[in-house]
């Protein structure tokens, strides 16, 4: 049976599987980069895979392995090292007020102004022709100062990119991508565990905002309550040095133990995602796909009067749509995954996988397509073509799986309003 | 867990126990290791004649599909039926009630290129293992 090895391993069960895409995992000879947390890692047996040149920790046997891992962010709360992620600054130093607030306004798609401070929203840079340069998450630091966090694998084409689609702007752009050691602490009870952590300083913020606190003895930590997993979550930014990130990564599972806490490996990240119809760059979204095709209308203030990628979306849209993305649910006993393509019943080639799995939650084997807007309703059959085999699935509303309203400590009560 | 010292096995992590012409052929616990939870599995056909390192079927991880190998050349006679609804066998009794296929060996003489036990206990535990695919 194909196991591929990884050049991480030092002992027999520490070697790792590839996934996301071959052009991610497919290198023996190069040197990986490694957050501040490998060691503990590896201390943890975890199963270590390339993940866009970092050395990552795909799931962890020793703590029951993906599917174990997917289910405690769904029921209890898990913990993901995510500090290869990039962060980008970009702010005015006494220079003109409003230029970091424009640049960033130039650059990302959804509206920057609505945002007050402690505040963060989802927004995507776009190329001129509508398409990704990556996703991104703008939290607003200061009037005129923002921290976007970016995807791993892109990280230097991002920061690239950001420099010179900002070189018109009185503002500053600082590569901090190496000064944080990023966390996300995900599931329902990761209110709790931070709770505990940050003496009480979080359960009031809300969804996309965040917050300065003092996190474990250390002081001014930004927590956002923000995340990838379709769960309540916070992410928090801690720095880079290894003693701090190790004695916070222990005191995030001392504070969980009661709540069944589980490190995640990026195997739970990515069902987990998938379930909550989450994108993923290099699938869903990438320099080929644009933001109607990706279905992430929602975040793009095509109103605003400009930001690079505009003017081709508003053309592109006049022009009608050629494929979105929608998603399906297998009918036949079989797995969609990525990059397998799509027939009609009809039998034509209609489309591609762009990210396919079993879904631990549901049980039901998922996966997103692209495909043409005409085959986009839902309960419409679509046929995968998986080993020289078509299997059969249909068209599902998504995302396939939503959480249910949050859950609060205090009892509940009888209130008129919603959330 | 331990390696039978009776069986035989591939660098591509299959086994095989042999009893005369009899093949019994599964997946090693360190392959079902590191596929982590195994969800869907494919085998071939009753009378179907696999060749020795040509794929005999898939077997599916929540992560990703991979490609059983058979260990020798030979006709199936018997699958593990059991496995369409119970994979996850694979994953709890590798050795055992996770067998995949037995077959009716067409040359014995195949064996002779297998690790035994204590050779594939040291193969796996080298820290590249170059051979595999």
């Amino acid at each position: 049976v194909s196991v591929p090895e990884c050049t991480a391993s030092g002992t027999q069960s520490r070697d790792c599987v590839h996934e996301l895409g071959a052009s991610l995992g497919d290198s023996a000879a190069v040197s990986l980069r490694k957050t501040p947390l490998n060691p503990i890692h590896r201390a943890l047996g975890a199963r270590m895979m390339d993940f866009g040149g970092w050395e990552m920790p795909v799931e962890y046997p020793s703590m029951g392995g993906l599917v174990a891992e997917h289910k405690a962010v769904r029921a209890g709360v898990g913990v993901f090292d995510v500090s290869h992620m990039g962060d980008i600054r970009i702010y005015t130093r006494n220079g003109s007020p409003g230029s970091a607030l424009a640049a960033v306004e130039h650059i990302t798609m959804n509206r920057v102004s609505r945002l007050a401070v402690g505040q963060a929203q989802y927004s995507a840079m776009l190329y001129p022709e509508g398409t990704f340069v990556d996703d991104v998450i703008v939290h607003r630091l200061g009037a005129d100062d923002f921290l976007l966090v970016i995807n791993a694998g892109t990280r230097s084409k991002d920061i690239a990119w950001v420099r010179e689609a900002t070189k018109g702007f009185a503002c500053e752009v600082m590569d901090l991508s190496d000064d944080y050691t990023q966390l996300a602490v995900q599931g329902p009870r990761a209110v709790d565990v931070i709770e505990a952590l940050s003496g009480g300083a979080v359960r009031s913020v809300q969804s996309y905002w965040f917050t300065w606190a003092t996190l474990c003895g250390l002081k001014n930590v930004l927590i956002a309550r923000t995340g990838y997993t379709g769960e309540d979550g916070f992410e928090i930014y801690l720095p880079s040095d290894a003693e701090t990130s190790a004695a916070v990564w222990r005191a995030v599972f001392d504070a969980g133990r009661e709540f069944g806490i589980r490190a995640c490996g990026l195997g739970a990240r990515n069902t987990l995602r998938l379930e909550a119809r989450l994108p993923l760059y290099g699938h869903e979204i990438s320099e080929t796909i644009d933001v109607w095709e990706a279905g992430l209308e929602r975040f793009c203030r095509i109103e605003k009067s400009e930001f690079i990628g505009r003017d081709a979306l508003v053309l592109r849209k006049a022009r009608g749509l050629t494929r979105t993305l929608v998603g399906i649910e297998m009918v036949d006993r079989a797995i969609a995954r990525d990059g397998y393509r799509c027939f009609s019943e009809n039998g034509d080639e209609v489309g591609i996988i762009t990210s396919g799995s079993p879904s631990p939650t549901l049980g039901k084997n998922i996966a997103l397509a692209l495909v043409p807007p005409a085959l986009a309703a839902v309960g419409t059959t679509l046929y995968v073509q998986i080993r020289g085999q078509k299997s059969r699935a249909r068209v599902v509303p998504t995302p396939f799986y939503r959480r249910a309203q949050r859950i609060e400590a205090r009892p509940p009560k009888t209130e008129g309003g919603s959330e | 867990m331990t390696y039978p010292p009776t069986y035989r096995y591939t660098s591509d992590h299959e086994w095989i126990e042999v009893n005369g012409e009899l093949g019994t052929i599964g997946l090693t616990d360190h392959a079902q290791c590191q596929l982590g939870d195994i969800v869907f599995v494919e085998l071939p056909k009753l009378g179907e004649v696999l060749e020795a390192g040509k794929p005999l079927g898939v077997v599916e991880s929540v992560k990703t599909a991979s490609d059983i190998y058979s260990p020798v050349s030979g006709e199936v006679l018997e699958v593990n039926a059991a496995l369409k609804d119970a994979p996850e066998r694979i994953n709890s009794d590798p050795h055992a009630l996770g067998w995949l296929v037995k077959v009716r060996l067409k040359d014995p003489a195949e064996l002779k290129d297998l690790m035994d036990a204590p050779a594939y206990e040291l193969y796996i535990a080298l820290p590249e293992k170059k051979g595999s695919r």
